[in-house]
C-alpha cells in the first residue's frame, strides 16, 4: 500500500517539476501579421527563425494574413475584439489611418522605453520620413520599401540607334519624348507604359519636382489638408502623356503592374516605369532580350531633382498587450534593423536596406558592382535630403484618393476629360474624402 | 375535409424544434443586418474608438454624390443585361437540349458545367480571352478584324466583358431549371395542339411558355439577385470597377469603400441602400409579375 502511495507521490512531484520547468522555460510568443507571400514569405520566415534561434526568451510567430488590405482589415477586426497581434504590417497609404488610430505604440517611444538608444540619423532618411510624425518622430518601423524607376529594352534601343541611359543622371522628359518617338519610328508598337500611374506619374512626379501634392506639408501638419495636384506642372505632365498617346509614344496598360509589365515583356513597349522591386520579376520572366534600369526622367527646368518617394509597407506595434511582451517586440525590431537581416532582405527581395550601415557594407562588399541595377533606386531615393514636400504623403482615406486619381486619369486617356478637368475633379472629389476623414477625429 | 396528418401534444415542442434554425437565422442574418443599419447612421474610425451618431448624413452624402447615382444606373444596366443574356440563352439551350435524342445525359452534364466554376475564376478565364495585352481573342480581333478592343480604356468594352463573364456562368444555372420545367410539361398537350394544326412557334407561345412561367419567374429573381451580389467576384478579377468607374456596380463600391477604404459609415449606408433596392425589386416582382404566373395544379 505504502509503496503504491510512494509511487504516486514521486509521480506527482515529478510531473509538477516538469510542468514548472516548462512554464519557466516557455518563451513569450510575439505575433506578427504580414502580407509577404511566396518567396518573400520564406525570406521573412528565415529572418524570424534567426531571431528565435538567437535567444530563448521570446518566440516570434509570423503569420501571412493575405494582401495588404486584408492584413489591415484583420488588424482592425483584431483590435475591435481585443485580440490584436504585437506587430502588424501596413502599406504606406494606410499610414495616416494607423497613426490616428489610437491603437498603436509609436516605435520611437517603444525603443526608448525599452532602453535602446537608436541613432535614427543612421537610417535612410527618405524611407524614415514617410513614417515620421510632424515632429520627426518615427511612428512605425519601415520594412519593405521600394521606389519607381524606369526599365528599358536595350535591344530595341540599339535597333533604333538610341544611346544607353545613365544609371545615375536622369534624362529629361523631353528626351524621353524623343526616345519614344524613335522607338515607334523604328517599328516598335509603343513607347512608354507605366505601372501604378498615380504613384509613379503624380505622387513621385510631384516629389521629384518639389511640387506640393497637398497643403499643410502634404498633410503632415494637419488633417485640414487639401489636394493640390491640379497645378500647372502636373496638368502639363498629364497633357504631355496624353499627347504622346496620339502616336503611341505612350499608351495605357492598366492601373496596376500586370498589364504594363506584360507589354514590356512582349516588347510592345520599349520603356516601362515600375517599382524597383520589379527587377526580380523581370529577371525571371524576360528570356529573349536584355534590359536595363535608369532613374525616372525629370523636367529640364529642374536642375536639382529631389528624392523620389517610397512605396511599400511598415511595421506597427499595437498597444494593450502584456507589458513584458514589449521588451521582446523591441528586441525583434532591433534584430530586423540589424546588418545581417537588412543585407539578407535586400539581396533576396530587392527592397531597400533601411540603415546606412547596411548600405555601406553592401557597397564595401562589392554587391553593387556586381548588381548595378539594385543601386539605381537607392541613389535616386537618396540623391537629396528630403524637403517637407518630398518626404512623403500623409492623407486620410488615401487608398480611395488613389482610386479617384486613377479613375480620373483613365477619363483623360479615353478622351472623356481634358487633363485640367480631370485633375480638378480629382482634387474636388478627394477633398470630400479628406473632409470626411477629418470629421472623424474632430 | 382536412385531416391533420401529425400534431404535437405540447405547445412548446414545435418552437423547440425550429429553435436551431431561428437561432442560426438571427445570428447570421438578422444580427449583421441590424448592425449594418446602426453603422449606417454613424461615422467612425476603422478601429471603433471614435463613433459619432450622425443621423442621415451618410445617406445624404451618398445621394448628393453624382458618382453614386451613376453607380446605381451602372448596376441596373449590368443586371438587366446579365438577366436578358443568361435567361435568353438558358431558355434557348434548354429547349434545344429537350429535343436531343442521343447522348442526352452527356449533353446536359456538359451544359451544366460552367455553373460549378467560381465567379472569380470565370472572370480570370475571360480575361485570358479578352485582355488587350495577353487575351487570345482580343489579339485575334485586332489582328484579323482590325477591331481596337480595349476594355482597359473603353467603358463599353469593359461592360461587355463583365456581362459576358457573369452571364456565361449563369446560363447553366438557368438552363437546369428551364430543362426541368420543360420536361414537366405533359407531352399530350403539345401533341393535341399539333394535331389541331398549331405551328411550333404557336405551340411554344401558347402552351409551353405559360406553363413555364413559374420557372421563368423564379429564374428572373435569382438572376437579378446573382447579378447584384455574386458578380462581385467577376468584377474584382476583371475590371476592379474601371475604367474610370464605369463598371463600379453597387456591391463593388461597398467593398471598395468599406473593406479597402475603411470608410465604414458610408459603406454601411450603401449596404442598406442595396438591401432596400433588393427588397423593392423582389416585392415588385411578387406583386406584379407573380399575378400573371400560372402554377400547374
Amino acid at each position: 500500500m505504502s509503496k503504491i502511495k510512494c509511487f504516486w507521490l514521486v509521480m506527482a512531484v515529478g510531473m509538477l517539476i516538469s510542468f514548472a520547468g516548462s512554464a519557466f522555460a516557455k518563451p513569450i510568443d510575439i505575433h506578427w501579421w504580414h502580407a509577404m507571400r511566396g518567396a518573400r514569405g520564406e525570406v521573412v520566415q528565415h529572418i524570424v527563425d534567426q531571431f528565435n534561434n538567437s535567444q530563448s526568451d521570446y518566440h516570434v510567430v509570423a503569420t501571412y494574413k493575405g494582401a495588404y488590405d486584408e492584413v489591415v482589415n484583420a488588424g482592425v477586426a483584431a483590435v475591435r475584439a481585443g485580440k490584436q497581434p504585437h506587430i502588424l504590417q501596413s502599406f504606406e497609404v494606410g499610414t495616416q489611418t494607423m497613426m490616428m488610430s489610437g491603437a498603436i505604440y509609436p516605435v520611437h517611444q517603444l525603443m526608448a522605453d525599452k532602453g535602446y538608444k537608436v541613432d535614427w540619423s543612421q537610417y535612410l532618411q527618405p524611407v524614415l520620413s514617410y513614417y515620421m510624425n510632424a515632429d520627426g518622430n518615427l511612428m512605425s518601423m519601415p520594412f519593405n520599401s521600394s521606389t519607381p524607376v524606369m526599365y528599358y529594352n536595350v535591344d530595341l534601343f540599339k535597333k533604333a540607334g538610341i544611346p544607353m541611359l545613365s544609371k545615375e543622371k536622369p534624362i529629361t522628359w523631353d528626351m524621353l519624348g524623343e526616345i519614344t518617338g524613335k522607338l515607334v519610328k523604328s517599328g516598335v508598337e509603343g513607347g512608354l507604359v507605366t505601372a501604378w500611374q498615380s504613384w509613379t506619374q503624380v505622387e513621385n512626379y510631384s516629389a521629384i519636382h518639389n511640387i506640393p501634392f497637398a497643403s499643410k506639408a502634404n498633410g503632415y501638419e494637419g488633417l485640414d489638408t487639401k489636394l493640390m495636384i491640379n497645378n500647372d506642372k502636373v496638368v502639363n505632365h498629364v497633357a504631355r502623356l496624353k499627347s504622346w498617346m496620339s502616336d503611341k509614344r505612350f499608351y495605357y496598360g492598366g492601373q496596376k503592374y500586370q498589364g504594363p509589365k506584360s507589354e514590356f515583356i512582349a516588347q510592345n513597349a520599349g520603356v516601362y516605369i515600375d517599382s524597383i522591386s520589379g527587377i526580380a520579376k523581370l529577371k525571371k520572366a524576360v528570356k529573349d532580350f536584355t534590359w536595363d534600369v535608369a532613374p525616372l526622367p525629370v523636367e529640364s527646368w529642374m536642375k536639382e531633382p529631389q528624392n523620389s518617394i517610397i512605396g511599400g509597407a511598415s511595421l506597427w506595434v499595437f498597444q494593450g498587450l502584456p507589458k513584458k511582451d514589449y521588451a521582446g517586440v523591441a528586441a525583434f525590431l532591433k534584430h530586423l534593423a540589424g546588418n545581417e537581416s537588412q543585407i539578407y532582405w535586400h539581396k533576396q527581395t530587392g527592397y531597400f536596406p533601411i540603415t546606412l550601415k547596411a548600405y555601406d557594407k553592401l557597397k564595401a562588399d562589392g554587391y553593387y558592382a556586381a548588381n548595378p541595377l539594385q543601386e539605381v533606386g537607392i541613389k535616386q531615393l537618396t540623391r537629396r535630403i528630403p524637403t517637407k514636400i518630398s518626404r512623403g504623403l500623409r492623407l486620410g482615406y488615401f487608398i480611395q484618393i488613389r482610386n479617384i486619381i486613377n479613375e480620373e486619369l483613365e477619363l483623360v486617356w479615353s478622351d472623356k476629360k481634358t487633363p485640367q478637368q480631370a485633375l480638378d475633379a480629382a482634387v474636388a472629389r478627394s477633398n470630400v474624402k479628406l473632409r470626411e476623414f477629418e470629421r472623424i477625429y474632430k | 375535409m382536412i385531416r391533420k396528418r401529425s400534431y404535437f401534444k405540447t405547445r412548446s415542442l414545435p418552437y423547440l424544434l425550429i429553435l436551431p434554425q431561428i437561432l442560426i437565422t438571427l445570428t447570421f442574418f438578422y444580427w449583421p443586418a441590424v448592425q449594418g443599419v446602426i453603422t449606417s447612421f454613424q461615422v467612425s474610425d476603422p478601429f471603433g474608438f471614435r463613433t459619432k451618431f450622425v443621423w442621415f448624413d451618410n445617406f445624404i452624402a451618398l445621394f448628393s454624390d453624382p458618382l453614386y447615382l451613376k453607380s446605381i444606373a451602372t448596376t441596373l444596366l449590368f443586371s438587366g443585361s446579365v438577366a436578358i443574356v443568361s435567361i435568353g440563352f438558358g431558355l434557348f439551350l434548354a429547349s434545344m437540349a429537350n429535343r436531343v435524342l442521343k447522348l442526352t445525359t452527356l449533353t446536359r452534364t456538359l451544359l451544366i458545367w460552367p455553373y460549378a466554376i467560381a465567379p472569380a475564376i470565370s472572370g480570370i478565364l475571360w480575361l485570358f480571352l479578352l485582355h488587350p495585352s495577353y487575351g487570345v481573342v482580343a489579339i485575334g480581333l485586332e489582328n484579323w478584324f482590325g477591331i481596337d478592343w480595349n476594355p482597359l480604356l473603353k467603358s463599353s468594352n469593359a461592360m461587355l466583358m463583365i456581362v459576358m463573364a457573369s452571364a456565361w456562368k449563369n446560363i447553366s444555372y438557368n438552363f437546369v431549371f428551364f430543362l426541368a420545367g420543360l420536361q414537366a410539361i405533359p407531352r399530350s398537350l403539345i401533341e393535341a395542339a399539333a394535331i389541331d394544326g398549331a405551328s411550333p412557334f404557336r405551340r411554344f407561345w401558347t402552351i409551353t411558355f405559360p406553363l413555364l412561367s413559374p420557372t421563368f419567374f423564379f429564374v428572373t429573381v435569382m438572376t437579378i439577385i446573382f447579378s447584384f451580389f455574386e458578380s462581385f467576384g467577376v468584377i474584382h478579377a476583371v475590371t476592379q470597377g474601371g475604367p474610370g468607374g464605369s463598371t463600379n456596380i453597387l456591391v463593388y463600391k461597398v467593398y471598395q469603400d468599406g473593406f479597402i477604404g475603411l470608410n465604414l459609415g458610408s459603406s454601411a449606408a450603401q449596404s442598406v441602400v442595396l438591401m432596400g433596392l433588393i427588397i423593392l425589386i423582389t416585392v415588385l416582382q411578387f406583386k406584379y409579375v407573380e399575378r400573371k404566373v400560372q402554377y400547374m395544379g
